[in-house]
């Protein structure tokens, strides 16, 4: 196991071909997920980094993990991201050429560049991996990393794993109280919001592409239901 | 031989730069999400590496929380991105400049 933290090693051919292949993956899924002007086409780019770091996970005898990144992640997340960009009727081309802010696009380059050597830098002043081994239990092998990351998740994180259930009941909570329509709302003052965003969409769809001159109308428009369902919403109180 | 770990490390940091890259260059929320997802990857991908270099199961542990956190940050984060889109009828940062006082 030390000799992994040598750099002297000398990889197999399969081993190497898998990690290029799997490496290429990643890094075009993620240009792609950038460059996409389409948000579906970002969100399947992004299944491909997914993918790629799930075969990463593998060829790290990380079974498991990979397994769950593909259901979790590629399975449940990209569908919830797919789901939201056909709700809301975002999947067109939207312009990428333009930079609102002067100077963002040069100051971004330049902070990933730096960002990049400073941590590159930093793991080859630190040899990459220093600490103890086999602090909180050995890895196994392939056939046993589940039953190993089982018993580590319910023993020794077995109180971050209940916090976790916590979470995952806030966020559903969260999630369908941020979601619902108020109720406020659901009268006449309802149908006028949902006629304003109408003629909103309609202007939108006019002028192509997606587009800053249907903003101010869009936003006329928003201003008028939250008018209109200023007075619904306090009358009753 | 496998793979030396420092090379996962270095495919890891170049991953995350791009997800960086992209969420400080996008407008639409919903691809600034999706760049977030790409760090978050960049992070597990780390801490499998250092599981594998030092032979502890504790790295993947803590991918396995790292998912449910990811999981659980988008289901939110999408619920706000519905309810502004709602309201305003985009979903591009620039906005929610009215969110200034």
């Amino acid at each position: 196991m030390s000799g992994i933290l040598t750099a002297a090693v000398h990889p197999t051919i399969p081993d190497l071909i898998t990690f290029i292949v799997a490496g290429l993956m990643v890094l075009a899924g993620a240009v792609g997920v950038i460059l996409s002007r389409n948000p579906v086409h970002s969100a399947l780019s992004l299944v491909l980094t997914l993918f790629g770091i799930a075969v990463l996970f593998i060829a790290q005898q990380a079974e498991f993990l990979a397994a769950v990144q593909v259901i979790v992640y590629a399975g449940a997340i990209v569908v919830l991201f797919l789901f939201v960009i056909m709700f809301l009727g975002v999947d067109k081309r939207e312009n990428i050429e333009s930079d609102p802010l002067r100077g963002q696009r040069p100051l971004a380059v330049v902070l990933m560049v730096v960002v990049l050597a400073a941590v590159i830098a930093l793991g080859v002043n630190a040899h990459w991996a220093t600490g103890v081994h086999h602090l909180v239990g050995r890895t196994g092998t392939p056939a046993s990393n589940t039953a190993r990351l089982g018993r580590s998740v319910f023993t020794t994180y077995l109180f971050a794993f209940e916090a976790t259930a916590g979470l995952l009941v806030i966020a559903v909570v969260g999630a369908v109280v941020l979601a619902r329509r108020p109720p406020e709302s659901t009268g006449e003052a309802d149908l006028e919001e949902s006629e304003a965003l109408g003629t909103g969409s309609d202007a939108d769809g006019e002028l192509g592409d997606g587009s800053a001159a249907a903003l101010p109308e869009a936003a006329a428009a928003a201003d008028e239901s939250a008018e209109g369902m200023a007075p619904a919403g306090s009358e009753p109180a | 031989m496998s793979i030396p770990g420092d090379w996962y490390l270095i495919l890891a940091s170049a991953l995350f730069a791009l997800g960086a890259f992209g969420l400080l260059v996008r407008r639409n929320v919903l691809v600034m999400f999706m760049c977030i997802e790409l760090m978050l990857n960049a992070a597990n991908l780390t801490f499998v590496t250092f599981s594998r270099m030092l032979g502890d199961i504790g790295g993947q542990a803590l991918v396995f929380f790292v998912l449910v956190v990811a999981a659980a940050e988008v289901v939110v984060g999408l619920g706000i991105v519905v309810a502004i889109f709602r309201r305003r009828s985009s979903a591009t940062a620039d906005d929610l400049h009215i969110l200034k006082g």
